[in-house]
């Protein structure tokens, strides 16, 4: 199975277009607050996220993921469930 | 301690006083006056309206008029109360029998507002055990609709059949319905879907198919049924919503379908069942405007023609369009927001009014100067247009 810490890399990259005042990305980082993306933007991120997963991350899921490392999480359940 | 439960809006509030400190309240103009469909006074000038979704410039007929006033002296200012607790107005009746006659189908439910109507017809037909999929760029009242259904959301990107494919294998088969939701007309691009791209998806994963017509109703199609009826796809698509508040010149909106069992969800859909019934004369001048389109073609031939008209104008200038097909909806693309305000400002004081068009509200995080087109816009007015956009955004 993927390490979440591999998950985490990864969410960082797919971040980037996201985060063009190049704030630092850890696994801490509350997604919406501290990148200040509005709604639509954490959607179009998680879909990024679902086509690089191949999984399906249904927009009512997310509601409560505010940090990378909670999205992480998330993507690591969804692939041990594929 | 208290929290205040406004606290945290205080940075939008910071970023309209940021907007607005550069010139008028692009996202709060109050019309004092309206002199006709195109034509309004705010303050002591008089602006030409190109932003009011008013797309057959129906708002002043007098047969519409003569309508609502009849209705105002028969049946008084208000329903007071929803249809399924106080009853309905013959009048509701009547127009869901004409709308359903319109669209030549079986079955049709009308709601008070457009907005009501995706709050009502998605929440109405999935369940927290169905799944809906959406186009990204759906409009507001989609996403609400959804998020009141309770069911499984999945968002596709924007007209791409070959990404929502992709998503409904992905999904598989939960036991659950499917319905997948498109839009005749985007409300901020002005695009439309490839309805046949979408409907060729409906074998392999069976799925209910529901198009909100609410900016191509009375606009697109040689009837002016929507999507459906431009392409010749009316009888794939399961259910149509669709609003009185552009093409009719009032306020409502309306679900409509041949499916057996389409009025149970006048029990089962709260956003109709919890709300006050549409007034009469609001009710009553959707009745006279769909008659009125209906006999009047000719608005569908000038509201193209002015669209044609405006795109052609405005592209000539160099101006980044918001997409390459022509429609009522014309956007032009800002780089950034504080252009954007500054160009809106000088617009308006130019004389001319259009939509500024600002993230979230936009897709792709757009900043835009979105236009609607109106069959009662003259040929002067849209040149107009064209020519207070080259002297305020282009110079």
């Amino acid at each position: 199975m993927i390490e979440k810490s591999e998950i985490v890399l990864v969410l960082v990259d797919l971040l980037k277009p996201f985060n063009p005042e190049a704030k630092p990305l850890v696994e801490t980082t509350d997604i919406p607050a501290e990148l200040n993306i509005d709604s639509v933007g954490v959607l179009d991120f998680i879909m990024e996220v679902e086509d690089h997963f191949d999984i399906e991350i249904p927009m009512n899921s997310v509601a409560s993921i505010r940090t990378v490392g909670e999205l992480a999480s998330f993507v690591q359940s969804r692939l041990s469930k594929a | 301690m208290m929290v205040d439960l406004l606290d945290k809006h205080r940075s939008v509030l910071d970023r309209v006083q940021r907007m607005t400190a550069m010139g008028f309240n692009g996202l709060g103009v109050t019309n004092d006056q309206m002199i006709s469909p195109t034509r309004a006074v705010v303050g002591n000038r008089e602006i030409i309206l190109a932003g009011t979704n008013n797309y057959m410039g129906i708002t002043f007929d007098p047969r519409c008029i003569a309508a609502g006033k009849k209705a105002l002296d028969e049946f008084g200012t208000g329903t007071t109360g929803s249809r399924i607790a106080n009853g309905s107005f013959a009048m509701h009746v009547e127009l869901e029998r004409e709308l359903a006659g319109f669209l030549k189908l079986q079955h049709c439910i009308v709601f008070t507002t457009g907005y009501q109507a995706n709050l009502g017809m998605l929440s109405g037909l999935a369940g927290p055990q169905d799944t809906i999929f959406l186009d990204a760029d759906s409009h507001s009242s989609i996403y609400d609709g959804c998020t009141l259904s309770g069911a499984k959301l999945v968002r596709f990107r924007h007209n791409d059949a070959a990404d929502l494919d992709k998503r409904l294998g992905r999904a598989g088969n939960d036991g659950g319905g499917k319905l997948v939701v498109l839009e005749g007309i985007y409300s901020m691009l002005g695009d439309r879907a490839p309805l046949a791209d979408f409907v060729a998806l409906k074998k392999r994963h069976q799925f209910q198919l529901c198009v909100d017509d609410a900016h191509s109703f009375g606009v697109l199609g040689p009837h002016g049924r929507g999507l459906g009826d431009e392409v010749g796809l009316e009888s794939e698509v399961d259910f149509v919503i669709g609003t009185f508040s552009k093409s009719i010149g009032a306020i409502g909106g309306f679900g409509a379908s041949n499916h057996p069992l389409f009025d149970t969800l006048r029990y089962a859909m709260r956003p109709y069942m919890f709300t006050a019934s549409a007034s009469p004369s609001s009710v009553a001048t959707s009745i006279a405007a769909l008659k009125v389109l209906q006999e009047e073609p000719e608005r569908r031939a000038r509201i193209w023609a002015n669209s044609e008209r405006l795109y052609t104008g405005l592209k000539a200038l160099g101006l980044d369009m918001g997409c390459d097909t022509v429609s009522p909806v014309i956007a032009v693309k800002m780089p950034d927001e504080v252009t954007t305000v500054i160009k809106w400002d000088a617009l308006f004081k130019a004389g001319v009014y259009v939509n500024m068009a600002v993230p979230p509200g936009t897709p792709n995080r757009l900043c835009l100067l979105r236009c609607s087109v109106s069959a009662a816009h003259t040929n002067e007015e849209i040149d107009r247009i064209i020519a207070v956009f080259k002297d305020a955004v282009v110079n």
